[in-house]
């Protein structure tokens, strides 16, 4: 199976020229979920029928009667990403369409982690046949950046003034434990490896999921020219691990290979630094983070 | 319960009847109808009817995609993006089942999507309750669904297809709930006479859906994006999307009659359209009610008229949407109306009583409307509790009393 689905490196001019994203949308200044988009629906190509529920995606796909993206949508409500998927894939495999068109459900980190992951749950359980992408910009950005699952420690919300006291939920690992068959993490500032994921990712049969970090210029406090900065610096950082879990044997992507070094990893401090959602923060929890973080890369040092 | 309907005597062959439970009625007719796709999850009082839809499927019987979801939301949400995606779907719950549902039935109707629910009726808890009302249907009728009460097995049957034909009529494109009474129906036997495979098949032809997302690739299309309070460009507002919906449910009513009309011819069997009366034509008095309340209400009229009152029973099949001008109609003639409701508007009264009352209010013939709270939670609405209903509300009629409290029979104050 991987020397069927090995990827080698893509150059942006391996990228096909079809656009399924419009040109122009209703997203933020410096939104990373655009260019995240952009590439998936590159990859998943024509045959596919999208779900995606309340969160940014809803306002970037535009209001009646106008939509900046040329794919079949089905927007569903905020918990029910994974159970509307289901719905389509069953249509479909009762037309005998099930293998040719491909259904992939789009939902926030909320959407996900949150109020969606008893649907997401089920889905995985039933193993049923779609790709789940969830686009995490670490908080409920579309209702105004209140705390989420995936809101980091310390990182400042409107629901968390004083910074938040809990790590991350692991979705990617949640996911693990329902024994699906494909597994990825990607961040939107490297857009080809989040084409080449997505693209696997149709390779496969049974539940997928695409665990992406979307950074949000005014959700986590920074110049909307430093979206694609923050991300890299998220993952050189080792706060957000680039993999793929196939078939349950886990690859770290090159990307984030330099963080099995410790040395190697950029200190939380830099990463940290250059947010407003962050600005609070004292030393002893920047300590406390960088422990967090070189302790999270043991726990995935045991599945490599 | 007695057999309202004999069968008709130019029987086409490959009818046959079969001793069914109202749940087990409801499963043949998802499987006569050939839904493409069945979502659903466990609750009492309705699980048997997908149990025996999982039997048909693992037999061959039936060829429907089924999805076991983990929850009601979860089961109404597939089931939209499946119809959406051109499939027959079908559903059923109950009570919390049904309440868990909430958002996602709004959601359905919005879309203008075709689905056929069975609702077996149940007490809406706390306290839990696995018994009958009418609570939790009731509780969803503002949320666009046309709703559709049974009284006997054969009826939900023969409902259950009716559903389908008229929630896909081009003119409609509205989901619908088959409701009955759970245990008193839902797990009674009697015998239920079947169509032939090729009679429903001439009744329902095979889903002709006016979404069909997998044809649409070349030229895709958004379901449900975000709408505007105001119409722009010649496009319509959320209002306008709304005032159409309203003006769709209304058209159904004549919808349903002229369905009812056609299967009544194929199948020998009338169920009354969207009101049913019993022993009207010369009524002083009419009983109102739905469902298992009905049923009891007939009960009561041979001792009522033994005792000179001149009592019928106005069955309501079509509760959404209400069927105010037939409703008035069979009214005409009536000094008085009585209902029982196994349901509250808390806060107001039964809810039948209510609606009624507002269909009757600013019209010429206003008969004096008594209605009574009975057999929540399974409690025995029985003959004694109707008779015992009627002469109070005679009374309130003879001193002109229209008391603004509720009365409830058979609780203990």
């Amino acid at each position: 199976m991987m020397d069927m689905i090995e990827t080698k490196r893509l150059r942006p001019d391996d990228l096909p020229e079809q656009e399924f994203l419009l040109p122009g949308n209703r997203s933020c200044a410096g939104c990373s979920m655009s260019l995240y988009y952009r590439m998936a629906l590159k990859a998943l190509g024509k045959k596919t029928i999208i779900t995606v529920p309340a969160s940014c995606l809803t306002v970037l796909h535009g209001l009646y009667h106008k939509t900046s993206v040329k794919m079949n949508v089905v927007h569903t409500t905020f918990e029910t990403t994974a159970a509307s998927a289901s719905g389509i894939v069953a249509a479909l495999e009762a037309k005998g369409l099930g293998d040719e068109i491909t259904v992939c459900g789009f939902a926030g980190d909320g959407g996900t982690s949150d109020i969606g992951i008893q649907g997401l749950s089920g889905a995985a359980e039933r193993n049923t046949n779609f790709i789940y992408a969830c686009y995490d910009n670490e908080m409920y950005s579309n209702t105004g950046t209140q705390r989420s699952g995936q809101t980091p420690y310390m990182a400042y919300t409107t629901t968390t003034p004083h910074g938040k006291l809990e790590h991350k939920k692991n979705m990617p690992m949640i996911m693990h434990a329902h024994g699906i068959p494909y597994i990825a993490t990607s961040c939107s500032s490297y857009p080809q490896d989040v084409y080449a994921k997505f693209k696997k990712a149709k390779l496969f049969t049974g539940t997928r999921y695409i665990h992406t970090l979307i950074p949000c210029p005014p959700g986590w406090g920074f110049p909307t020219d430093q979206s694609i900065e923050m991300g890299r610096l998220a993952v050189k950082s080792g706060i957000f691990p680039l993999f793929e879990i196939i078939d349950g044997k886990m690859f770290l992507s090159p990307e984030s290979e330099r963080c099995l070094d410790p040395s190697k990893r950029l200190k939380v401090e830099e990463y940290l630094k250059l947010q407003g959602r962050f600005k609070h923060i004292q030393p002893e929890h920047i300590e406390y983070y960088q422990e967090y973080v070189d302790n999270h890369w043991n726990f995935i040092n045991q599945f490599l | 319960m007695e057999l309202k309907h004999e069968s008709n005597s130019q029987a086409t062959r490959g009818r046959h009847v079969e001793i069914l439970t109202g749940n087990h009625a409801a499963s043949h007719a998802a499987r006569m109808a050939r839904v493409d796709v069945v979502s659903a999850y466990p609750i009492t009082p309705q699980s048997p009817v997908v149990e025996k839809i999982s039997e048909f499927i693992a037999s061959g019987e039936m060829s429907a995609r089924m999805i076991r979801v983990e929850s009601e939301q979860s089961a109404m949400a597939s089931c939209i993006s499946a119809s959406i995606t051109g499939a027959r779907v079908f559903t059923a719950t109950s009570a919390n089942g049904l309440a868990y549902m909430n958002e996602q039935l709004a959601w359905a109707a919005g879309t203008r999507l075709p689905l056929v629910m069975c609702v077996v009726t149940r007490a809406l808890a706390a306290p839990w309750s696995v018994w009958t009302d009418h609570q939790d249907a009731i509780s969803q009728r503002d949320t666009g669904w046309m709703q559709v009460f049974c009284e006997d097995n054969q009826e939900i049957y023969d409902t259950v297809l009716e559903a389908y034909k008229v929630a896909e009529n081009d003119n409609i494109f509205l989901p619908i709930m088959v409701c009955f009474d759970g245990y008193i129906l839902s797990h009674t036997t009697m015998p239920v006479e079947l169509l032939s495979q090729n009679e429903v098949d001439t009744f329902l032809p095979s889903f002709n859906s006016h979404l069909k997302l997998h044809e649409k690739i070349d030229e895709p299309v958004g379901v449900n994006p975000v709408t505007l309070p105001d119409p722009r460009e010649g496009f319509p507002g959320y209002m306008e999307f709304r005032y159409r919906l309203q003006k769709t449910i209304e058209k159904a009513i004549d919808v349903f009659e002229d369905i009812e009309r056609d299967f009544a011819s194929l199948s020998g069997r009338n169920h009354g359209g969207v009101v049913r009366g019993y022993k009207m034509e010369d009524a002083d008095i009419a009983i109102v009610g739905m469902g298992s309340a009905s049923s009891q209400a007939k009960k009561a009229i041979p001792h009522l008229r033994e005792q000179g009152i001149k009592a019928g029973v106005l069955t309501i099949r079509l509760f959404r949407p209400f069927p105010k001008a037939r409703i008035r109609e069979a009214l005409k003639n009536v000094k008085q109306v009585v209902v029982f409701d196994r349901d509250v508007a808390y806060g107001l009264e039964g809810a039948i009583s209510a609606e009624l009352k507002s269909a009757l209010y600013n019209r010429k013939h206003q008969p004096h409307v008594q209605g009574f709270i009975v057999g929540l939670g399974g409690r025995d609405f029985k003959t004694e509790h109707v008779i015992h209903g009627t002469k109070m509300a005679m009374e309130y009629a003879e001193k002109n009393e229209v008391p603004d409290e509720t009365k409830w029979l058979g609780v203990d104050k």
